[in-house]
């Protein structure tokens, strides 16, 4: 069954605000990197995740400031969730040398390491393994630091997912493995390569752990789910498995118009969309109209600085090329 | 000194970085009461205690990636892959993630860590338990790449290993588990990134390996005999390389010879070959000649297995007739 309403309580105004807030700007956000491609300002590729806010919105707010987040290519909206500069962000996405990485990682990599985010990996599952490691190490400090690892759909179906699942199960470790199914694993849709309909959830009882599927377009059943799977961690219940059914607006990646998915379909997820359902949600609690446009209007202003900011930024350096391979910061492999 | 078999150096390498740095973790697949496959981990368990020497599932991915996502949260692990053949299953982690990761981010995340391997033939196990591939970790940048040839080497090279702020691919050659030989007492720690000279000759310099480096020194009395003097170098690390000291060993004789472990394309000696002839053209007096397997899958019948790896007969004659 689809957990659609938090199960804890209701979510208090300031939290929701927060929610709104971060799903706005991580919204803006992704529409500007969006704006920018058309521009030809950002190059390469890069793997938008409009409409799936309301989930690294809802684990953001929840998660404390030393915590880890692990996230793949489509990871701008959980890196960002963590704190990380949008102006970075962007700089980056547009090869920039004030960019997140000077240049050296690009949109699929994005790392804030002092504010938790512990990188963006674009080898799909391979980042489960390295999650479980760093709650692993948390653990054996004893730091309570929580893990929280999110990956799409198509990840289930590769054998790290498994490895990953299954150490973490045995050594107890405070990690969330959170499965973004927004339907498609890249192209295709993810029922008819997957033995099972709920391609996380259903699959949670091999590793003896608790089925968790939940609305991840409603940002407080998300926030309600990251409380209740990030407590269990933290007080040393071990891991969790959540599989958080969500859409994504656009197409896999920048070269992907996705034309493969129904009309009907894309209306329903449309009226779904995370913000649109939440707004009315915080005005039936009481919250002004001035007050939710204000945070609508401030979120626009930061994206706006942060482009200034990206756009004024230089290119990045070519003598960072031989740099960073090495802790002594060289590439040195010979004397 | 004390004398000890190459496996039992390894063991005394782990738990003297054990022993010192409370960071140190140890990680794979029965090296904890069972001791390791090859017993190159016997006594840690009891030692140091579940939690830091701790049994894995058949698992590489989840092996290599805890001890990345460990390594960049303050540990310093060892993990071990039983046999270097199994690396390709955990490739991507090796070559996508530790490697790059540090780089990708631009130096936001250091990896002090270590994955230890048993690579190599010699053991009549077939072409998927013994293959020698230290070169295909040399060519991915971002990877150090050591392979110790003697039990000192081994717990000193292990050591630094452990210690180097950046990840490591430790080869132990599996023929040469049962091998003795001297360690130092106390604290015994190499630096990575040094190539040793074994033996000075004027005629010409052999540059060895792990296992090759017995056989190499073997060849060069023999060579002796001939009235061939021959130098033997141990490069016991591919990245970092010492080409200083294999270089200025070389320009010393004026002939390279390479013995290598690894099928032919592409191997280490290659990348040496292609250094000498870039920076020591003029001092040279003769080809450069790399003594290599074969590039086949090492087959597993004893008498096939012998005839593919380079023998100490097969670096004798290939010196022999080159240098005539």
């Amino acid at each position: 069954m689809i957990a659609k309403k938090p199960t804890t309580g209701e979510v208090d105004r300031a939290t929701r605000m927060r929610l709104y807030q971060l799903m706005v700007e991580l919204r803006d956000f992704e529409q500007r990197a969006y704006e920018l491609f058309l521009e030809n300002l950002v190059r390469g590729t890069s793997h938008l995740a409009l409409g799936q806010e309301a989930i690294g919105a809802g684990y953001g707010v929840a998660m404390r400031p030393d915590d880890y987040t692990f996230c793949t290519y489509r990871g701008h909206n959980h890196t960002l969730a963590r704190g990380a500069s949008m102006a970075a962000a962007l700089a980056e996405l547009m090869g920039r040398g004030n960019g997140m990485l000077h240049g050296k990682g690009g949109s699929m990599h994005l790392t804030d390491v002092k504010h938790g985010a512990m990188g963006s990996y674009a080898i799909v599952g391979a980042h489960l393994p390295i999650a479980a490691g760093a709650a692993w190490s948390a653990q054996v400090r004893k730091s309570g630091q929580v893990t929280v690892c999110f990956f799409g759909d198509g990840t289930t179906n590769i054998g790290a997912f498994h490895e990953a699942l299954n150490l973490a199960v045995v050594w107890k470790l405070p990690v969330v493995f959170v499965c973004e199914n927004n339907l498609y694993m890249e192209y295709t849709p993810i029922e008819s390569v997957t033995a099972v309909k709920h391609p996380a959830a259903d699959r949670a009882s091999a590793y003896g752990l608790e089925s968790i599927l939940v609305d991840g377009n409603d940002a407080d059943v998300m926030y309600d789910t990251a409380r209740q799977t990030i407590g269990k961690a933290r007080a040393g219940g071990g891991p969790s498995l959540v599989e958080a059914l969500t859409y994504r607006h656009g197409g896999h990646s920048r070269a992907d118009p996705a034309k493969y998915r129904p009309d009907a379909e894309v209306r329903e997820w449309m009226a779904r969309d995370p913000i649109k359902i939440y707004r009315p949600r915080l005005l039936e609690a009481g919250l002004g109209e001035a007050e939710i446009k204000d945070v609508e209007t401030r979120a626009q202003q930061k994206v706006d600085a942060a482009t200034e900011e990206a756009r004024n930024g230089p290119p990045a350096r070519v003598d960072e090329i031989e740099r960073q391979v090495w802790s002594d910061g060289s590439a040195r492999w010979r004397n | 000194m004390a004398e000890l078999s190459y496996r039992e150096a390894i063991a005394a390498g782990i738990a003297q970085e054990m022993a010192r740095d409370p960071m140190v973790y140890f990680i794979g697949e029965d090296i904890g009461a069972a001791g390791g496959v090859f017993k190159a981990t016997v006594g840690l368990f009891e030692r140091f205690g579940p939690d830091r020497v701790r049994d894995t599932p058949i698992s590489e991915q989840a092996i290599i990636g805890a001890a990345m996502g460990a390594a960049m949260t303050g540990l310093r692990p060892i993990a071990e892959i039983m046999f270097s053949d199994f690396l390709a299953t955990c490739w991507d982690m090796i070559a996508n993630q530790i490697a790059k990761t540090r780089y990708m981010t631009d130096g936001q995340v250091s990896l002090p860590l270590v994955i230890r391997t048993a690579n190599g033939g010699g053991t009549r196990f077939g072409a998927q338990h013994s293959q020698s591939l230290e070169n295909w970790a040399m060519a991915v940048p971002g990877l150090k790449v050591v392979a110790p040839s003697n039990p000192a080497d081994a717990k000193g090279l292990l050591a630094a290993a452990v210690r180097d702020p950046d990840p490591v691919l430790f080869f132990e050659q599996k023929s040469l588990y049962g091998v003795k030989g001297n360690v130092p007492d106390g604290e015994h720690v190499e630096a990575l990134g040094r190539a040793k000279v074994l033996r000075d000759g004027k005629d010409c310099t052999i540059v060895a390996l792990a296992a090759m480096v017995p056989k190499a020194m073997q060849a060069a009395e023999k060579l002796a005999g001939d009235g061939i003097q021959a130098t033997v170098v141990d490069v016991r690390s591919l990245v970092p390389l010492d080409t200083k000291t294999i270089l200025g060993e070389l320009s010393k004789t004026g002939r390279l010879f390479t013995v290598e472990e690894n099928p032919r394309l592409c191997g280490w000696g290659a990348e040496i070959a292609s250094l000498a002839a870039d920076e020591c053209f003029d001092d040279l007096d003769g080809p450069i000649v790399r003594i290599t397997t074969p590039h086949v899958p090492l087959p597993a019948a004893d008498v096939l297995e012998d005839a593919a790896m380079p023998s100490v007969e097969r670096i004798v004659e290939t010196v022999r007739k080159s240098m005539r």
